[in-house]
Parts: C-alpha cells; sequence; structure tokens
C-alpha cells in the first residue's frame, strides 16, 4: 500500500457518485475533443508562407474573369500561378457525403502544388492528357473503393452538364494520390478545368480564384497590394491574401466554429468545476474524523493537503482520459463516415488536443481540489476527532 | 525506573467566546517507562486534555512536558507530527479505522511514514494482528467484524510501529464486558511482555482495575494518586 493506494481508495468509496462525476467529466472532455479537433482540421491547414490566393472582393462564391489569371501570373514577384473552380459534387448520393471537387488546369496545378501530392509518374501523365482524368486522394479512394482506370459518375449540385442535360460529369480515375498529414488539398477531388469549361451551361470562361507562388514569404504583401490595386475600380475587384487565411475564411463560412467551442466547452467546464469542486468538498467533509485520524498516526498536513488533491486531480485526469478515448471513437466514426472532405477526411484527435486537455485535466483537479485539500491541511486534530 | 514523561507546571487555558477556561493550573506528573496508569475522573476533569497533551496533539498555555528527555512542547508542528510517528500509538473509543481499507491496510497506515520495504512492513502488520490475535482477519474490511475485533485492529495499529507510548482514549467504551475484558488484557499483556508504557483513560472502574495504577483526576488536579492490585 502506498499514497496512491490511498487516494485510489479514498476516490473508489462511493461508486456510484464517483461513476457520476466520472461521466460528466468525461462528456466534457468529449466535447472538448470533438470540437477543438473539428476547429484544428478546418483551421490548421499547413500550407507554404509564400503561397497566396486572389479571389473575387466580394467572396469566394463570385468567379472572375479567366484572363485575370495572366495578369496575375505575370505580376512581379509572382513564381506560378494556377486557378481553381468550386465543382461541388457527390457520388451517387448527397447522402454519402459531398465531395470537395475542384477543376483545375493541369499543367500549372501540377507545378504550383507540386509538393502536395505524391502522384505517380503515370497519374501525372494521365491527368496531363486525358480530358476526363480525375485524380482522388487515397482516404476517398478507399471509402468508394475506386481503382485507377474505373469510369465515375459525378454529380453537381451547382453546375449543369450541356451535353447531357443533367447534372452527371462521367470521369476516369487517373491515379490516387496521397499527401503530407494535414495538407490543404488532403480531401481534394481534381478534375481538368477544359472538360469543366467546355460542358458548363453558365459562367464559362470564369474561374474560382487564382493560387499562386511568391518569389519569397517576403515580398507577400507588396504582391497582394499590386495585383487588387490592379483590378481595382473594376467590374470584378480581387482580394489577395496569404493561403493560410484563405482556408480560415473559408472555414469561417461554415460559423464561427472558436466562438462556439469555447461557448460550449466552456459552459461545460465551468459547469463540472462546480459539481466536482462541490462534490470534493463534501466528501473531505464527510471524512473529517478520517483526516484528523491519519494526522494523529503522524501524517503531516502537506501530506494530506497532497493526497486530497492528488484524489481530486485522478479524478480528473482519469475522467479526461476516458473523454479523450470517446473522442477518438466519435471522430473516427465521424471520419469514416465523411472521409468524402469538407474537413471530416483525415479527422482525428491531435495531440495537442490531447496535450491540452491534459493541462485542462490537470487545472481542473487543481482548482476543484484546492478548496477541500486546504480544510483538510487546516483541520484542527482535537476537533477533527472531537475531542475536547 | 526512568521516567518517560514528565510534566512540569503546566497550564492548559481554552478560550470559548470572550470566556477563559482554565482546565489545568501547574500540573506536574511524572510516568516512569513501563506504567500503566489509568486516569479516572468526571466529565469535564480534563482526562482527554491531559491525553491530547501527551500525545503532542494539543499544546500546553504554559509548562513543560518532556518525553525521554525531550521538551515537546518546544517543537513545531512539523517536528511533533514526526515525533508523534515514531513515538505514540493511539488506541480511541470508537476504533476510528478506515472503513476502506482491510485490516492489514489500516494496520499498515503508521508504517507509509517510515523508511520500511514493502516486505518489511507486511512482515511487521503481520506480527502486529498476530499480536492481537487476528491474523485470520487481516483481508476483512472494519464492517465485517466485530466491535471487540476492530479495536483489536486498532491496538494493532497502534504497536506497529513500535512505538514507547499508548494513548489509549475510553478504549473499552463501546465494548460488552467480556470483550472489553479481552482489550484491556490484550494492553496488559503489551505492557507485561513489551514494555510498552500505558496511559488509559477511563470511566469504567473494571477496567481501571487492569493498569498498575490509577489516578483520579478532578478540577485539573490529581487529587488521589492509589497503586492498582
Amino acid at each position: 500500500m502506498n499514497d496512491l493506494t490511498l487516494m485510489r481508495k479514498n476516490l473508489w468509496r462511493k461508486p456510484v457518485r464517483t461513476t457520476l462525476l466520472l461521466i460528466s467529466i468525461m462528456i466534457a472532455f468529449l466535447l472538448f475533443g470533438v470540437l477543438v479537433s473539428f476547429n484544428v482540421a478546418i483551421t490548421d491547414v499547413r500550407t507554404a508562407p509564400n503561397r497566396m490566393v486572389t479571389l473575387s472582393k466580394i467572396n469566394f462564391t463570385e468567379s472572375l474573369p479567366i484572363a485575370y489569371y495572366d495578369r496575375v501570373l505575370h505580376t512581379d514577384g509572382v513564381l506560378a500561378a494556377t486557378h481553381m473552380n468550386w465543382f461541388g459534387g457527390y457520388y451517387q448520393d448527397p447522402r454519402r457525403g459531398f465531395l470537395a471537387v475542384f477543376a483545375v488546369d493541369p499543367d500549372s496545378y501540377l507545378r504550383v502544388y507540386r509538393d502536395d501530392l505524391h502522384l505517380t509518374p503515370q497519374a501525372r501523365e494521365t491527368f496531363l492528357h486525358e480530358r476526363t482524368a480525375l485524380l482522388v486522394p487515397r482516404n476517398i479512394a478507399e471509402r468508394y473503393g475506386w481503382r485507377v482506370g474505373q469510369h465515375i459518375p459525378i454529380n453537381s449540385n451547382i453546375f449543369t452538364n450541356g451535353t447531357n442535360g443533367g447534372h452527371v460529369w462521367d470521369f476516369t480515375v487517373a491515379g490516387i494520390f496521397e499527401t503530407p498529414d494535414g495538407n490543404s488539398q488532403a480531401n481534394s477531388v481534381l478534375i481538368r478545368y477544359d472538360y469543366f469549361n467546355d460542358t458548363i451551361t453558365f459562367g464559362k470562361d470564369r474561374i474560382g480564384w487564382i493560387s499562386f507562388l511568391t518569389t519569397s514569404a517576403t515580398v507577400n504583401d507588396r504582391v497582394a497590394h499590386a495585383i487588387d490595386a490592379r483590378f481595382a475600380n473594376s467590374q470584378d475587384e480581387t482580394s489577395t491574401q496569404d493561403a493560410a487565411a484563405f482556408n480560415r475564411s473559408f472555414a469561417a463560412q461554415l460559423g464561427n466554429i472558436a466562438l462556439v467551442v469555447t461557448l460550449v466547452v466552456g459552459a461545460a467546464f465551468a459547469a463540472i468545476l462546480l459539481i466536482v469542486g462541490t462534490t470534493m468538498a463534501l466528501a473531505v467533509r464527510e471524512r473529517t474524523k478520517e483526516v484528523g485520524v491519519l494526522k494523529t498516526l503522524g501524517f503531516s498536513s502537506g501530506r494530506v493537503l497532497r493526497m486530497v488533491l492528488g484524489e481530486s486531480m485522478l479524478l480528473s485526469l482519469l475522467g479526461a482520459a476516458l473523454g479523450l478515448l470517446a473522442a477518438a471513437g466519435v471522430l473516427y466514426i465521424f471520419s469514416r463516415i465523411n472521409g468524402g472532405g469538407g474537413g471530416g477526411g483525415g479527422l482525428h484527435l491531435y495531440p495537442s488536443v490531447v496535450g491540452v486537455s491534459a493541462a485542462i485535466a490537470l487545472a481542473l483537479g487543481l482548482v476543484t481540489g484546492l478548496l477541500p485539500a486546504l480544510s483538510a491541511y487546516r483541520m484542527n486534530i482535537i476537533e477533527a476527532l472531537g475531542r475536547r | 525506573m526512568t521516567d518517560l514523561i514528565r510534566l512540569t507546571d503546566v497550564e492548559k487555558t481554552y478560550t470559548r467566546g470572550k470566556e477563559k477556561i482554565a482546565i489545568f493550573e501547574r500540573l506536574s506528573m511524572h510516568i516512569p517507562q513501563g506504567d500503566f496508569i489509568a486516569i479516572m475522573g468526571p466529565s469535564g476533569s480534563g482526562k482527554t486534555t491531559l491525553l491530547n497533551l501527551l500525545g503532542g496533539t494539543d499544546r500546553v498555555t504554559r509548562g513543560q512536558i518532556e518525553f525521554d528527555g525531550k521538551r515537546i512542547d518546544k517543537m513545531n508542528e512539523g517536528q511533533l507530527t514526526n515525533w508523534r510517528a515514531q513515538n505514540v500509538g493511539f488506541i480511541f473509543q470508537f476504533y476510528n479505522l478506515m472503513p476502506i481499507l482491510t485490516a492489514a491496510q489500516n494496520v499498515e497506515l503508521p508504517l507509509l511514514l517510515t523508511n520500511l520495504s514493502q516486505s518489511k512492513r507486511r512482515e511487521n502488520v503481520k506480527t502486529a494482528l498476530n499480536i492481537v490475535g487476528l491474523s485470520d482477519r487481516a483481508r476483512h474490511k472494519p464492517r465485517e467484524m466485530s466491535g471487540g475485533q476492530q479495536q483489536r485492529v486498532a491496538i494493532a495499529r497502534a504497536i506497529v510501529a513500535d512505538p514507547k507510548l499508548l494513548l489509549c482514549d475510553e478504549p473499552t467504551g463501546d465494548l460488552d464486558r467480556t470483550t472489553a475484558d479481552e482489550v484491556l488484557g490484550t494492553l496488559q499483556l503489551l505492557n507485561r511482555d513489551l514494555g510498552k508504557t500505558i496511559v488509559m483513560v477511563t470511566h469504567d472502574a473494571a477496567a481501571a482495575k487492569f493498569a498498575k495504577r490509577i489516578l483520579h483526576l478532578d478540577k485539573g488536579h490529581f487529587n488521589e494518586q492509589e497503586l492498582a492490585a
């Protein structure tokens, strides 16, 4: 037996009470783990520091004339550029999740995103030369069971296909690619712009946005200013920003996730703080006599304080561990269901979230245990034992 | 016989509101090593306060308490806590065992304050439970034992760290006569065979007869002292 045994036994003195406390702490950390991981997944996308995006000043759903592409490409300080269109899309049934399909110019795209996609030379060649070629990230290919060479019909929920009057386009899988962890292209399904542009019934010769690399991140501001100044007072004014900011503003269209996380998780933790704090205080008060006995036997006040604090921390850490375990499970299921895109694919419990959770759990244990621990620390033996 | 405890001109007062209550005024006494004293007296005579002062769980207002030649009234809280762990075993009227721990774990508690290895601790616990005749109840929790058995576990806990002094506050106050006599017999054995010095507070004249000496405390003074048969 040691002090930890005592803490553990004290914690489980009333199993129903401890179980209920654990469940409440677990729920708070489950919410925290899921919401914060979701927020991290959609906002913390890794991009090169010299990657920038030019899009309509109104918002990213407004398109730009394709002529802008050449002008941006030839702006001083721009190393390479490509353009992209949001196609939207789903495979067979929209209830299975949407696909983040982008129509891109193959040659320039593969230059700008050279380091982001791990492609076989064969896949690259096919994508460069086949009009109906489709590039798919591995997680999506596995989810739908797609193979290279397979013909895939993809529906757009925005555009109409002028060749058949429907919303379906036929593609052939040219390659399955992988991306570094957390990469911005991790969930992107890529189709060719020429095929897209030739077959759509509206919005022809317009592009969604221009993605480009500057010669150095130090010239980003100057280049952005030059591009936006060039299109100022035109029918299609632009806004140029670095890719990280673009990704964040894209995510913000889903709502202020950070605010939702802060409010929901804050409320949950505040409630837990009160519940656990009150229960711990009650638990120590119930043990007044036992604390008196321990001190009589020679346990120092400091040791008693550490034991009460340790108990509340044990409770908090155990609840947090169970909550994070549940969060990992929920995120895994969510990732499997929504692997097709929109932040669902590759969603997992991030190490940073686990680290922050551990810190919160320790703080929670400390705060909830501090008052009862101090009360035990100050407890007078004679009063505790009622011996006067 | 050398004195284990010596109280000199001890004063103890409590403050209740604006009122000062004097429990002892210039109380002096000495307890030789190996003695077994029963302290009797009416309620409010200061028996429990005396036990608290002897055990270092309360402090004198004035005067000196020496234990084995050392002034315990001069010790700070930390020193007193360590001294208590090494030198004093406590036995309470209501046993005060930890309900969440088994008999063996309850007995082991004072050994957590020592540097003994786990195997040595286990060995000592076994010996202590053997002495009180409860080795077969080591894995039982207090609620699974009778009052007499619980008090014997409390005695094992009090002696496991081999203290020189045992302080017993009404150790048989919650027990029937037969069980009380068994517990008192155990205390007598500890005094006689293991040389433990025992100070026992009791209201029970029959219990007091197990001691070597009976001291009657009244209004803060020992007004009678007699040798037990």
